[in-house]
């Protein structure tokens, strides 16, 4: 039954990837594209919690860390340049 | 994966699958929703509901095959919750500071005052 789940849970996630994509692919203006490109990394982190569920291990929990971090600070450092048209003053 | 209990299995199939369902629903707002305002708030339900049951899913499904606590997986949740408000918050600063057109219907223009 769990396998199941996890896989019903794969096929979810990555239908929502697809609709992110298509929104930064389509977003008409720039923030649209970075919220686009925020939400992908999130579902992102899913997608590699949801690998570690499939192969049994613990391994790729450090990668999912490490993809919080950095995209947030991508975030953080794209909206600032929009802003301000320059990221460090 | 290995086999556990019938209820843990049940519990971590039921978390699993709102977690993807939570993660489709924020991605359906960001994609369907009519300006950036409003797409603001679907990524939301993606961050909290979404990857937080998928982190609980696989908190549960850890303890329990390996019999010790899981814990390093609160760190991804806690960082996505403390960092989510502040990165929509500067999103909008930015859109504003763009005069990003919003629906007919919204009341007020903050930047235009």
């Amino acid at each position: 039954m769990m396998t199941i789940a996890l896989y019903i849970t794969l096929a979810l996630v990555g239908v929502a990837v697809l609709l992110n994509v298509y929104r930064l692919v389509q977003g008409p203006d720039a923030p649209d594209r970075i919220l686009a490109l925020d939400t992908l990394y999130i579902n992102g982190i899913a997608l590699v919690i949801l690998l570690d569920l499939v192969l049994g291990t613990r391994l790729y929990l450090e990668v999912a860390l490490l993809m919080a971090v950095m995209g947030f600070v991508g975030t953080v450092a794209m909206a600032k340049y929009l802003k301000r048209g320059s990221v460090i003053e | 994966m290995e086999s556990l209990p019938f209820v843990a299995e049940l519990i971590i199939s039921a978390l699993l699958v709102s977690g993807g369902f939570f993660s489709l629903v924020g991605a359906l707002g960001l994609s369907r929703l009519p300006d950036f305002y409003a797409r603001l708030h679907g990524p939301t339900k993606a961050t909290t509901l979404g990857v937080g049951s998928v982190v609980i899913a696989s908190m549960m499904y850890f303890t329990l095959k390996t019999g010790e606590v899981a814990i390093a997986e609160v760190l991804v949740t806690l960082f996505l919750f403390l960092t989510a408000p502040v990165s929509a918050n500067m999103l909008a600063k930015a859109a504003m500071h763009h005069q990003v057109k919003c629906m007919k219907d919204t009341r007020g223009q903050p930047w235009s005052q």
